[in-house]
């Protein structure tokens, strides 16, 4: 059970440092055990506009950003003017009191105006951190980690600036013990350090955990953490990081890459991915494991390049013409991407086909901390049936093809799967088409249409699939079968529903249960059917504007939910949100809400 | 891995070789090609088999990888792995293919509307890369799969189905455009002179670099303009001439001359140059190409990334 559980939000312009000061206090709550969510609102815009960080941290589980802030360090006047209105008795405001007017706050918020120019000499740029010293202070946090912490952030940049921001930053602590009164709470510190990770390095290092050879991409916002944590390990792990001219020309390379045998992968976002879809087609029809990632962001077109959604559900599923096995997946969190890949990895060589991940700016963005044990690289690697070189084609046969019927790579087999070698292998040969193909791989699209064979093809590819939700783990309910609502999300909202049913249970008394959906495709229809025909008030909440998963759970159960909870103004659900809309449906109100983000960041 | 079928039919294969020496007739596919007759592209396939037979390559070392079109078809007509991929997309795949395992001869065959229309972006990049790869255009200046459209190297004022009053457009000339954008080996070759042909693709099949050949291979059925009788008296053999591939202004010169003479040979050749393979320095680690490499890390090496994120 959590003891503490506060959050510092830290706002200004894109340029102020807030990314670095968020690392900052993450590494230093993390490192003294306590669990951490950190969520970056920013805009695209490279210097300017408004970016706000939120850092909760508790020592009990911390599952979204939360509701609150109880530390504001508005490094300007705008972020002053937009969230000071929304905190709350028992918070504080750490601001340089030289430059910025804070207006009035609700009773019980300390304001604590620091003399910046003098505590930074003058280094305009370093207030983040004289207010990041007097925030550890207030917090009840000795001032001993955060020089740690600080030579590690600015160690590239000299000695100097390790000693001055060292400096800027003890000043700032010693004002704060001298001027302002300590939080109601203390940070805890816990015998245990936390690591903490991104969606996207999450991603990144579940390729390798996973053995992904081949590594290619196109950047774009939210997913170029992938692109940009390969790219600075490549060498150092064996990889092949290549950026290419655009998605399309990604998703051929890793298709070529795949297709000689290396485990490859690559992300982008929904606009990348479109891109992206013939190709995922021509990977299912010549039975290539691959795997891609959508990190989705509010579309469609270029839509908001730095916000979140989960909209793009449907152009996943119905990615490329024509019926084609593959595997969807949208993990629930930032772990969860890290043991998914590697699962994931394993089921498309098993099946030879694609296999989709759908994860959004919210957790691959976003940062969580995780126990350093839970990182297993030492993940299961099965590549099915695949054969690899391994011989010096001296045998008998060694240039089979020429009239030749030996080897069928797309061999009709009774579970569609067929013995799979790759460019290279002596004896082996055939050639891969995107047309469709007889089991030796010679076209049946031109001359030798054969209708029986296109039947053949099709069910032998389709028959890949039909044992596939044997081998992952169906959804399960959380909370009792007889709540008075069920709450059904999928993908990255987990934590943040299952924050909402606590607060529904802890504060407002209403017993609530929760089903999440990770494996999109195949689906356990009948298994989640089973649930949700004993629950008796059905609630899907989601990140989108149409109810895009209330659509997909009608179309493989028949079941319609008896309310929705959706938002699509780019910003993440907070716990209250979904408690709210709740409240009002369960009083009869809404069968549809929409929940309003309260500040515009 | 299963046992492979036994097929009781009776092989057709002729040729009485002992097993595992090469022949012209190892390179032979499966299947003969649905082209039409007359079709330049059948000149080209054998040409590369017998540029592969003479360089002694056997089949399981080489991956001939295709867009869509009539001469996007080869790969089912060669005995090599093959790859017979989307419209436009046989150089990304194939530099995919190529990065990883760099031990096969990767050979990318495809039409010109293929490589220089839809995949234009593509080949662009794979040039200025400089990836080891062979690029053969079977280049026949219109769209003949499709029934006769016009192409991006349809010559100004020609007449197809899709430009009935006569083609508005400048063509590409890809020559001084590969010369342009980085390829390291820039030759032009004609269907309807086969010898010269094959030594233009073991030229390019043996450089360490982006190599392209770019044939003019005549569609006898949709294009009644660049016939072999109107080639035939324009071509010029470079080889002939004295030229020299590595002048860079006299290639650019030589590749942008059209008209009542047409030169075709090797314009352009530099072997200054590593090739991507050469620059990266994961495929030269471990054992062979990094598709045979151990999957996943060593516990040294996670303990590192972990640490990154303490």
């Amino acid at each position: 059970m959590a003891t503490v559980d506060f959050a510092v939000g830290i706002g200004g312009e894109n340029g102020q440092g807030i990314a670095s000061t968020g690392d900052l206090l993450a590494r230093i709550f993390a490192r003294r055990g306590l669990n951490l969510n950190a969520y970056n609102a920013y805009q695209s815009i490279i210097r300017g506009g408004h970016t706000f960080l939120t850092i909760r941290a508790s020592d009990g589980p911390v599952r979204s950003m939360g509701d609150k802030v109880d530390v504001l360090i508005p490094l300007n006047q705008d972020s002053i003017d937009r969230h000071l209105r929304l905190m709350k008795d028992g918070s504080c405001v750490i601001y340089d009191g030289d430059g910025l007017k804070p207006g009035t706050a609700a009773a019980g918020v300390q304001l604590c105006p620091m003399p910046m120019n003098q505590l930074t000499k003058g280094n305009k740029l370093a207030a983040n951190t004289a207010a990041l010293g007097a925030t550890l202070q207030m917090l009840g946090i000795e001032s001993e980690p955060l020089e740690t912490a600080i030579a590690r952030q600015f160690k590239k940049k000299g000695d100097a600036v390790v000693a001055e921001n060292v400096a800027i930053a003890q000043a700032g602590y010693e004002y704060a013990s001298k001027n302002f009164k300590p939080m109601k709470f203390k940070a805890p510190k816990l015998s245990k350090p936390q690591a903490i990770i991104t969606g996207n390095q999450a991603t990144a290092m579940g390729g390798v955990a996973a053995g992904v050879k081949f590594y290619a991409a196109y950047p774009m916002s939210p997913s170029t953490g992938v692109l940009m944590w390969m790219a600075a390990h490549a060498r150092e792990l064996g990889i092949m990081v290549r950026q290419v001219e655009d998605e399309i020309g990604v998703m051929n390379m890793v298709i070529g890459a795949a297709h000689v045998g290396c485990r490859a992968m690559c992300a982008t976002s929904g606009g990348g991915f479109a891109l992206m879809t013939e190709a995922i087609g021509m990977a299912a029809m010549i039975e290539t494991p691959l795997v891609c990632v959508d990190v989705q962001r509010a579309g469609p077109a270029t839509g908001v390049p730095t916000k979140t959604e989960q909209g793009d559900l449907w152009q996943v599923l119905s990615a490329g013409q024509g019926d084609y096995p593959r595997i969807i997946v949208a993990p629930t969190s930032q772990l969860d991407l890290f043991q998914t890949i590697p699962e994931l990895f394993n089921l498309c060589d098993k099946y030879q086909c694609p296999g989709l991940v759908l994860a959004d700016l919210l957790i691959s963005e976003g940062t969580a901390s995780v126990d350093p044990a839970d990182l297993n690289f030492n993940a299961k690697i099965d590549r099915g049936e695949l054969i690899l070189p391994n011989g010096d084609g001296d045998g008998e046969n060694p240039f089979s093809g020429y009239n030749d019927r030996a080897y069928l790579r797309f061999k009709n087999t009774e579970s569609g799967i067929s013995p799979r070698a790759v460019p290279g292998v002596p004896g082996h040969i055939f050639t891969a088409a995107s047309d469709e193909h007889d089991e030796d791989g010679t076209l049946i699209s031109d001359e030798f249409t054969n209708t029986s064979k296109r039947r053949m093809m099709v069910e032998k590819r389709a028959r890949k699939m039909q044992k596939t939700a044997a081998d992952i783990a169906p959804p399960k309910l959380i909370g009792p079968e007889s709540a008075k609502v069920t709450l059904v999300g999928w993908g990255s909202t987990e934590g943040v529903i299952r924050e909402a049913v606590e607060k529904l249970a802890g504060e407002e008394g209403i017993v609530a249960s929760q089903l999440h959906i990770k494996w999109i495709v195949p689906f356990h229809a009948e298994e989640v059917s089973r649930i949700l025909s004993k629950s008796k008030k059905v609630i899907i909440v989601e990140n989108n504007f149409s109810g895009q998963f209330a659509r997909y759970l009608r179309s493989e159960t028949g079941f319609s939910a008896h309310g929705h909870i959706r938002k699509y103004d780019g910003e993440p659900f907070m716990p209250h949100h979904i408690v709210e809309a709740v409240k009002e449906q369960l009083a009869g109100k809404q069968v549809l809400s929409v929940p309003t983000h309260e500040v515009s960041v | 891995m299963s046992t492979p079928p036994v097929d009781t039919a009776p092989s057709t294969a002729t040729p009485a070789v002992p097993p595992g020496q090469l022949t012209k007739d190892t390179y032979k596919g499966k299947i003969h090609p649905d082209w039409c007759p007359g079709c330049g592209d059948f000149s080209v396939l054998s040409a590369l088999q017998t540029a592969l037979f003479e360089l002694g390559l056997k089949p399981h070392q080489v991956l001939v990888v295709s867009g869509i079109g009539c001469s996007s078809n080869l790969p089912g007509y060669i005995n090599s792995y093959g790859m017979h991929t989307l419209h436009g997309r046989s150089l990304p795949v194939a530099t995919g293919a190529k990065m990883g395992n760099h031990e096969l001869k990767v050979i990318c065959t495809g039409g010109d509307g293929d490589g220089y229309g839809i995949g234009a972006n593509h080949f662009v990049h794979t040039m200025r890369r400089n990836v080891d790869l062979t690029y053969i255009v079977m280049d026949n200046q219109i769209y003949g799969l499709t029934t006769g459209q016009v192409s991006p190297t349809s010559s100004k004022g020609m007449k197809t189905k899709s430009t009935p009053h006569g083609n508005v457009e400048n063509p590409i000339n890809p020559i001084p455009m590969a010369i342009a954008g980085g390829a390291t080996y820039v030759a032009r070759a004609f269907s309807g002179k086969q010898k010269h042909l094959v030594e233009m693709i073991k030229g390019a099949i043996q450089h360490n670099g982006f190599a392209l050949v770019d044939v003019f291979s005549p569609c006898v059925t949709y294009n009644k303009d660049n016939t072999y009788k109107w080639f035939n008296p324009r071509i010029k053999i470079l080889e002939e001439q004295g030229h020299d591939p590595s002048d860079f202004k006299k290639a650019m010169e030589r590749g942008s001359q059209w008209g009542e003479e047409i030169p075709i040979g090797l314009f352009w050749k530099r072997t200054d140059l590593p090739s991507l393979e050469d620059l990266e320095p994961v495929l030269h680690e471990g054992n062979g190409p990094i598709s045979r490499h151990k999957l996943g890390i060593s516990a040294e090496q996670a303990q590192a990334l972990v640490k990154e994120l303490l």
